[in-house]
C-alpha cells in the first residue's frame, strides 16, 4: 500500500473533534473526498499533507509514518513527496513561469521532472519565461499543477482545483492530474464538490461533520 | 533560483518602494561618506602642513586668520609687519629657525610667496624639473599650479596684485619659471614661490613708476638673492609673517607672550587655531551628523514597512513556500536577505555618491583648501558604514521576518 491513514483524529481548540474514515490508496489511483462546506474536508487534506498534526492516528505514505516527522525534516519530506494543487494557483509573482516550478525544485534535493518537457505536456512551453500576471487562469492554475509535479511526488492533493474554471479547463485539469499521477505512479487524492469532477472519477468517500 | 535570486525579484518587483529606500538611505550614508572623508583629509593635510610650524608671527588681528593666510595660504593676510623687528625677533634665545614670507600677488588665483629656501627645506620639497630661485623674479611652480597653469621651466608670467584672481596686473616685469616641484599632497603644490625681493621689487615698480629705470635696473634686478635668513637691505623694508621653530619647550609658554605684549605684532600657534577651528565647525558637522542620522533611522522605518506591508500580501504565497518545501528557517532567511540586500545596495550608493560629491566639490574649487581634496581614496571607516547599514536593514527586517517565521501554513492555506 503506497499511502494509508489509520483512525485519524483532529480538534480544533474549544470544537468538536473530527474522526476521519480511513483511507488507502495504490500508486496510480485516484480518490475524491467529497462534503459540504465546513465539513472537515480541508482540514482532513491538511492532515493528509502533514500541514496539521492529528491529535492521534496515522498518516502513512510509502512507509514513512507523516505526522511524526518534524521540523525542517517535514518540510523537507513535504517538499519531495507531496505535490499541492490548491483552489486558487498562488503563483510567485515575481518570478517567470519556469523560475516558479525552478523554486519549487530548490527545496528538494531528490531528481525531478525535466521542465521544459513537462512544460510541454501541460501546453506551457510558449509561457515558459512570461510572468505570472500575464496567465490567463486556466494557465495559471496548470502552473500550479506543474509545480506540484516537479519534483515527482508520490502523493498528489488537489483542493477545489476546478472551482474557478470553466468547464472545459476544469476538465482539462482533472484529466491532466490523472495522467500526470498515474504517469510518475503517484496517488491522486482531490477535495471537491464539484460536479464535474465526480464525472471522471468515480473513487469517492464522503467527510460528515462532526 | 534560490532564496538570495528570490528575495531580489521581489526587491526588483517593486521598483519604486525599492528605490526610493535605496536612496533615502543612501542620501544618509553619503553625507556621512563625505563628513568622514572631508574630516580625515582635512585634518591630515592641516596637521602635515603645519608641521614643523610651532608659532606664526605677523600683524596684529585675527589669529587663527594669521593662521590661515601664513601657513595654508586660504585667508587675506592681516597685513605686514616691520623687517628689522622680525629681525630682533629671530634672534632671540628661545627661537631656532625663522623663516618669513611675504605674500599680497597671485598668478591666476594661486598665490605667490616670497620667502627662502628653508621654507623648501620644511616641507621637504622635491623638484621633478629644474632647481630653486637664485635671483629675483626666478619662481618654482608647485605641481598643481604648474599642472593646471601648463607652464614649463622657461616660460614667463606677469603676476597680479592681491591674492585672488582678477586683480589689476603687474605688467613691468615678468616672472621666469625656473623650476617646478614633485606632487606631495601639501600646500606647496597650489603655490608659486620666490624670493622676498622679487614680491618687493614688484612692488617697487608700482610706487616708483619707472624713474631711474636703466641705470641701476641690471645691477637691482640681476643680483643673487637671500637664500636663508632675511634679505640684506639698506631700506625700510616689510615682509608680511613669520614661521617659528622654538629651540625648547620653555619657548612655547615664553615666546607668545612677549610677542604679543612687547611688540607690535602678534603670535599665533597653529595646533592651538586649528583646534578653535574644528571646534567652530564641530556644530556645523554635528548637525549634518544629525540630519544623516535621522535619514538612515527613516529609510530603515521605511524598509520595515515596506517588508512588512509586503509580509501581508505575500502571507499565502509565504505559506504556498512552506508547502512546497521551504522550512520556517527559509523564509526567515528570505525576508531577512531581502531586507540586508536592499540596505547593501544603498550603502553601496551611498558611498558611491558621497566619493561623487567630494570629487566634484573638489573640481569645482581649485585655489583654496578643497582642492587638495581626494575624492577617491577609500577609508577602512566606510567599511563601518556598510556594517552600520546592513545592521539597520537586519534590524528593519528582524520583525517581518519573525512574523514569516511564525506564519501557520495550514491557517492561512485555509483562509481563502
Amino acid at each position: 500500500m503506497l499511502f494509508f491513514t489509520k483512525d485519524l483524529q483532529f480538534a480544533y481548540p474549544g470544537q468538536a473533534r473530527y474522526h476521519f474514515q480511513n483511507i488507502s490508496l495504490e500508486a496510480g489511483e485516484s480518490l475524491l473526498i467529497l462534503g459540504r462546506s465546513g465539513s472537515g474536508k480541508t482540514t482532513f487534506l491538511n492532515l493528509l499533507a502533514g500541514l496539521l498534526i492529528p491529535d492521534s492516528g496515522e498518516v502513512v505514505l510509502d512507509g514513512v509514518l507523516v505526522n511524526s516527522l518534524k521540523g525542517v525534516q517535514a518540510d523537507r519530506f513535504r517538499g519531495e513527496n507531496i505535490g499541492i494543487v490548491f483552489q486558487k494557483p498562488h503563483l510567485l509573482a515575481p518570478l517567470t513561469v519556469k523560475e516558479n516550478l525552478q523554486m519549487a525544485r530548490h527545496f528538494s534535493k531528490k531528481e525531478g521532472l525535466d521542465l521544459d518537457q513537462l512544460l510541454d505536456e501541460l501546453n506551457l512551453s510558449q509561457k515558459a519565461h512570461s510572468s505570472i500576471s500575464k496567465l490567463s487562469e486556466g494557465e495559471a492554475q496548470r502552473v500550479s499543477i506543474a509545480r506540484a509535479l516537479v519534483n515527482k511526488p508520490r502523493l498528489i492533493l488537489a483542493d477545489e482545483p476546478t472551482s474557478s474554471l470553466d468547464d472545459e479547463n476544469a476538465l482539462k485539469v482533472i484529466s491532466l492530474l490523472q495522467n500526470q499521477a498515474a504517469k510518475i505512479e503517484a496517488a491522486l487524492i482531490i477535495v471537491t464538490h464539484d460536479q464535474r469532477v465526480k464525472d471522471q472519477i468515480s473513487n469517492f468517500i464522503e467527510v460528515q461533520a462532526p | 533560483m534560490n532564496l538570495l535570486k528570490l528575495s531580489w525579484k521581489y526587491l526588483t518587483h517593486k521598483p519604486l518602494t525599492t528605490g526610493l529606500n535605496v536612496l533615502l538611505l543612501a542620501l544618509g550614508l553619503a553625507i556621512i561618506t563625505v563628513l568622514l572623508l572631508v574630516q580625515h583629509q582635512f585634518e591630515k593635510k592641516m596637521t602635515q602642513d603645519a608641521a614643523g610650524i610651532d608659532l606664526v608671527v605677523g600683524a596684529k588681528g585675527s589669529p587663527l586668520q594669521l593662521i590661515l593666510s601664513s601657513v595654508y595660504h586660504v585667508d587675506f593676510p592681516t597685513g605686514n609687519i616691520p623687517m628689522d623687528e622680525a629681525i630682533r625677533l629671530s634672534r632671540n634665545r628661545l627661537v631656532k629657525q625663522t623663516i618669513p614670507l611675504a605674500l599680497g600677488d597671485n598668478y591666476q588665483g594661486y598665490r605667490i610667496v616670497g620667502t627662502n629656501h628653508d621654507y623648501l627645506e620644511l616641507y621637504q620639497a622635491d623638484f621633478s624639473s629644474g632647481n630653486a630661485w637664485n635671483e629675483p623674479f626666478e619662481v618654482v611652480l608647485g605641481a598643481t599650479v604648474a599642472e593646471k597653469s601648463g607652464m614649463k621651466l622657461g616660460d614667463t608670467f606677469s603676476s597680479s596684485h592681491g591674492i585672488s584672481e582678477g586683480s589689476h596686473d603687474h605688467e613691468e616685469h615678468a616672472f621666469k619659471v625656473v623650476g617646478i616641484l614633485e606632487p606631495k599632497g601639501n600646500v606647496l603644490d597650489r603655490l608659486v614661490l620666490t624670493s622676498i625681493e622679487s614680491v618687493w621689487y614688484t612692488h617697487d615698480e608700482e610706487d616708483e613708476e619707472s624713474e631711474e629705470q636703466s641705470e641701476d635696473h641690471h645691477e637691482r634686478f640681476h643680483h643673487e638673492v637671500t637664500k636663508t635668513g632675511f634679505p640684506q637691505t639698506d631700506e625700510d623694508r616689510e615682509v608680511t609673517s613669520l614661521l617659528i621653530q622654538y629651540r625648547s619647550p620653555m619657548a612655547a609658554v615664553q615666546l607668545p607672550r612677549m610677542i604679543n605684549s612687547n611688540t607690535s605684532m602678534q603670535a599665533a600657534s597653529p595646533s592651538f587655531e586649528i583646534s578653535r577651528l574644528f571646534e567652530l565647525l564641530g556644530i556645523g558637522v554635528k548637525i549634518l551628523e544629525g540630519l544623516a542620522y535621522v535619514l538612515i533611522a527613516i529609510s530603515g522605518l521605511g524598509i520595515f514597512i515596506a517588508l512588512y506591508n509586503s509580509l501581508k500580501e505575500r502571507r499565502y504565497n509565504l505559506a504556498v513556500l512552506r508547502a512546497i518545501g521551504a522550512s520556517r528557517f527559509d523564509l526567515l532567511l528570505l525576508i531577512l536577505l531581502e531586507g540586508i540586500s536592499l540596505t547593501f545596495l544603498g550603502s553601496v550608493l551611498g558611498i558611491v555618491l558621497g566619493h561623487g560629491f567630494l570629487s566634484v566639490l573638489a573640481s569645482q574649487n581649485e585655489t583654496g583648501v578643497g582642492a587638495g581634496l581626494e575624492a577617491w581614496i577609500f577609508l577602512p571607516a566606510e567599511l563601518w558604514i556598510v556594517i552600520y547599514a546592513l545592521f539597520v536593514g537586519l534590524l528593519a527586517s528582524l520583525i517581518p521576518a519573525w512574523s514569516a517565521y511564525r506564519t501557520s501554513i495550514a491557517d492561512q492555506l485555509t483562509r481563502k
